[in-house]
């Protein structure tokens, strides 16, 4: 019988799994399958005897092969994982166009108080004032650092707050009559989910090109405009961190068309309290809270991304929402009028809604403007330090809350922008984000933040400009192989989708050979 | 500010190098009307200690599921979350990670995905599972989608006893849409939509436990979906079901949507939730949502990937299956943790625990006067109907300290049927006091 890395045996049927150590701090765990077994169990609940007269017959004849730990089997399995994981909080994580910056804890404990986590969601609305006030409160900040009339807060995600933002405008255009508006404009250097919400939606997708100094072409814009459009999906600042310098302008064209103004609210960090995009004409914007106001992103979600809405779009948000009524406030849980429908059940991702409100009063107005000044301050260090070692490709204007370098300044030496990305995981950062936006060659988008400091930017900065000298001299393998450092070297994703293993499969015990 | 680590200083001599007057000079492509053109109005920023106190009174103006008798469920369940689980996912590695875009430095939440997806496989029955979605009612609305996909047909049946939340989730997506039915609600646990399935449907969506608490046969449903060359979509909002009942895959379902929120994760008001979503190894290229692969990296050591990609929107744009790109990764997280300290053994056990507590719970109400209950099936939730105004009783009861269940016309308000209907929960946190002081009560204001 094999012993498994706890020095436990292993389950029955368990495969033939040698367990490699690993090194040091870099475990190579086993997968939980391996280790547990379905006899074992980390919760004590007692065994009840029960009829089975009221499950109708549909009793469960089959066993689920479910694999259980003990509790310090189960505590060591999960820690060993995490330690295979960089995190914001082990490390400069600069992903472009994904705001990873520090997740305060006191959101986590906040959102733990028993009076948000173990509250229903359809409780009576008399028994959960306190989280109806909280939802007000967090929307109040939201319309003020938007200057807008509205905001929905149900949406799960940021592309969840697209698909509202968007079936707003379709239920406004459809209430006024204007159905055949089939077409939504999406400039190139757009996130993948716009297109993508516009197609959801039935929309016919036309992309605007970019100008030489990656903004949007204005009259390129106003050249697409016509009865047909229903709107433009605009983000801003763009994914190559540039404001749009006549985003006013588009708004007016847009406008004047009659179609409505989506912007992707994606890039909120670098301008909050500092320009409110009602000021510029927006109908409908998306807040990615698990960007802009630091709920943690969590290795991918849960996210949040409340939409805030114009006065023409106000009347079709849709349910659920909190208004003032004569016995306090109350819950509008049914649509009326023009309103939309529902785009999930219950009332959305309250515990991001505490996360977020806590990060607010914790910045006040005065320390969010900070904040979105030292995103900028931060980006645009980065991009003076390494504009002589990297290329640049829009260098006239300042940049916005991140640096975007294409990869002209590595031809001719053998190594790509990943093998690039791959090398600054071996000197402990998180690479940057790779070739996008789609609209420069080899894109490498470096979004450091405000929780960056300068001491930080300074080394990483030293770092980079190591990576870049010794691509230039040649060091080709370095790149070509990296990253050796890492609890895995570089994973076979070809294979993987070729003939995918998307779960764990009991292999049949083999026949022992005699030792 | 706690959270900014710059000095002043420290900005004057990057504004320095930069070689900018002021921060002002970097913000020079915003037209000036609309730079700092504004008062907030907003307060300033507040110690931890004064964020916390705000905080605080909010939450105690709710009344929280600890505080007294509950019995609320209708697609949200009060279970028991292990001290572990909630410690484990908020490690750092954990908690502040990003989607794990680069393999080499993100195994820990790759293999965590492989090993969540590989026990909702397991637990639902199907070949393949995803890496989850933002909670079962978009989940819902999703594998609507994924159904049309993959039959081009057009025609979806809602059951009468899917979750009205879900239902309306499907109508918002599919809107205006002229082939999607939704039969009306069905209390008592009533069955026709076996009579809507025809050749051009493309799918049936039937929940259970459904949002009364019936059991609903899976079987025969498969079996008249598939005849007429449509798919059965099983929807669950009760995974501890699953421990007590047999596995949608095991009747022929196609694809089985969940709300996995029972395991791991609090009630928090309604979300973060997780959408399970499992399905046919034929139909995964339909299948919307973030996959993880098993593969080797480059000196053949086992690792894990995103996989299969071309489905997604950063691939695809408009032509992607959805516009979907976010998943619940924590929840997740917390999920297959609570499901490894469980084990087959204890998930089963405490579906046991939890349907014990709904029969007792079931035959004290089924003996208070003027109550009736209507569930000869159920699992752990079940509906009665009372001799006056659910909304009424359900709010008097709470004036008395008890959370009595949903009454079903908050969610079906223009349903006469489901005026005098509360449907009520019990889980393995339910006591035998609990349920003396709800029919205690309940007796009370039903006289």
């Amino acid at each position: 019988m094999s012993m498994n890395n706890q020095g436990r045996p292993t389950g029955t049927g368990t495969s033939s799994f040698a367990a490699s150590t690993g090194s040091a701090l870099l475990p190579n765990e086993p997968l939980l399958f391996e280790i547990g077994d379905t006899e074992h169990s980390g919760v004590d609940l007692p065994d009840v005897s029960i009829s089975t007269s009221r499950l109708g017959g549909f009793e469960r004849k089959m066993q689920l092969d479910l694999a259980g730990l003990t509790e310090p089997e189960a505590m060591r399995h999960y820690v060993r994982l995490s330690r295979l994981n960089h995190s914001i909080d082990s490390g400069m994580y600069p992903l472009g166009s994904c705001t990873m910056k520090h997740n305060p804890r006191l959101n986590e404990k906040m959102a733990r108080l028993p009076g948000f986590a173990d509250i229903h969601p359809l409780q009576p609305v008399s028994t959960v004032q306190g989280a109806l006030e909280l939802m007000e409160q967090l929307s109040h900040w939201l319309m003020t650092l938007t200057n807008t009339a509205a905001v929905a807060l149900t949406p799960k995600a940021g592309a969840h707050g697209e698909l509202l933002g968007m079936m707003a405008i379709k239920a406004a255009q459809d209430a006024a009559g204007q159905a055949h508006r089939r077409i939504v404009l999406v400039p190139e250097s757009a996130h993948g989910t716009n297109p993508a919400t516009a197609a959801f939606l039935g929309y016919t997708v036309k992309a605007i090109p970019a100008r030489d100094d990656g903004t949007v072409d204005v009259q390129a814009v106003k050249d697409a405009l016509s009865s047909d459009v229903a709107a433009i999906m605009l983000t801003n600042p763009n994914t190559c961190g540039l404001f749009e310098p006549q985003v006013i302008e588009i708004a007016e064209a847009v406008h004047a068309a009659g179609a409505f103004f989506y912007c992707d609210g994606a890039n909120f960090n670098a301008i909050m309290g500092v320009v409110r995009p009602g000021d510029l004409g927006i109908d409908a914007m998306h807040i990615n809270l698990h960007k802009t106001f630091s709920t943690p992103h969590g290795g991918g979600g849960p996210g949040a991304g409340p939409v805030v809405l114009s006065k023409a779009l106000a009347p079709f948000a849709p349910v659920p929402f909190v208004r003032k009524g004569d016995n306090g406030l109350e819950l509008v849980e049914h649509a009326e009028g023009d309103a939309l429908g529902r785009i999930t059940a219950f009332q959305g991702q309250m515990g991001m809604y505490v996360r977020a409100l806590t990060y607010m009063l914790s910045h006040g107005g005065d320390g969010l403007a900070q904040a979105a000044q030292d995103a900028v301050l931060n980006a645009n260090y980065i991009k003076a330090r390494l504009a002589h070692a990297f290329s640049v490709p829009f260098g006239d204007y300042p940049t916005m809350h991140e640096a975007l370098f294409d990869d002209s300044f590595l031809a001719g030496t053998g190594v790509t922008t990943l093998d690039f990305a791959k090398a600054l995981i071996d000197e402990g950062f998180h690479p940057m984000t790779m070739y996008f936006p789609l609209v420069v060659h080899g894109a490498m988008l470096i979004e450091p933040t405000e929780s960056e400091s300068k001491q930080t930017l300074d080394h990483f900065c030293a770092v980079m400009e190591e990576l870049a000298a010794d691509a230039k001299a040649g060091n080709a393998a370095r790149f070509t192989s990296a990253p050796l450092k890492a609890p895995r070297r570089r994973l076979d994703e070809t294979r993987a989708a070729r003939s995918p293993i998307l779960k764990w499969e009991r292999v049949e015990e083999l026949p022992q050979a005699a030792e | 500010m706690r959270y900014l680590p710059h000095s002043d200083h420290e900005r004057a001599e990057m504004l320095g190098v930069i070689g900018a007057a002021d921060i002002d000079a970097l913000f020079s492509a915003v037209p000036k009307s609309a730079l700092k053109s504004f008062d907030l109005g907003l307060p300033a920023h507040s110690p931890e200690f004064l964020v916390e106190a705000h905080m605080r009174a909010l939450a105690g103006k709710n009344r929280a599921g600890a505080d007294g008798p509950f019995f609320v469920g209708a697609g949200a369940y009060r279970h028991h979350v292990p001290a572990t689980v909630d410690h484990l996912i908020q490690r750092s590695e954990w908690l502040t990670a990003y989607t794990p875009y680069q393999p080499e430095i993100s195994q820990g939440t790759l293999q965590m995905l492989f090993e969540f997806q590989t026990q909702v496989a397991k637990l639902t029955g199907m070949d393949v599972a995803n890496a989850s979605m933002y909670d079962g009612s978009t989940g819902t609305a999703e594998a609507v989608l994924m159904a049309r996909r993959l039959t081009r047909r057009n025609k979806i049946v809602l059951s009468g006893g899917l979750h009205p939340h879900y239902r309306d989730v499907v109508r918002a997506y599919l809107k205006d849409d002229a082939d999607l039915q939704c039969l009306s609600a069905s209390p008592e646990g009533q069955g026709d939509i076996l009579d809507h399935i025809d050749e051009q449907t493309a799918a049936i969506v039937i929940q259970t436990p459904d949002f009364y608490g019936h059991l609903r046969n899976l079987k025969v449903a498969a079996d008249a979906a598939h005849a007429k060359g449509a798919l059965l979509i099983v929807v669950i909002t009760e995974v501890v079901s699953l421990g007590l009942l047999e596995a949608p895959g095991a009747y022929g379902a196609d694809i089985v949507v969940a709300e996995g929120q029972s395991i791991g994760n609090a009630l928090n008001f309604g979300g973060p939730y997780l959408g399970l979503m499992a399905t046919r190894k034929e139909f995964i290229r339909q299948m919307p949502g973030r996959l993880c692969g098993e593969t080797v990296d480059a000196e053949g050591q086992r690792g894990f990937v995103l996989t299969l990609s071309t489905r997604e929107q950063h691939i695809r744009r408009e032509k992607a299956t959805s516009n979907i790109c976010t998943n619940s990764g924590l929840c997740a997280l917390a999920f297959s943790i609570h499901m490894a300290l469980l084990g087959e053994a204890g998930f089963t056990r405490l579906a046991r625990l939890n349907h014990e507590r709904a029969c007792k719970l079931a035959d004290a109400l089924a003996a208070v006067p003027g109550v009736t209950l209507l569930n000869k099936s159920f699992f752990n939730e079940m509906t009665i109907r009372v001799a006056k105004p659910a909304v009424e009783v359900v709010e008097a009861l709470a004036a008395r300290g008890i959370l009595a269940g949903v009454p079903a016309s908050r969610l079906e308000p223009d349903d006469q049927n489901t005026a005098n209907l509360i449907i009520l929960a019990a889980t393995e946190l339910t006591t035998d006091a609990d349920i003396a002081a709800l029919c205690a009560a309940l007796a009370e204001e039903l006289q």
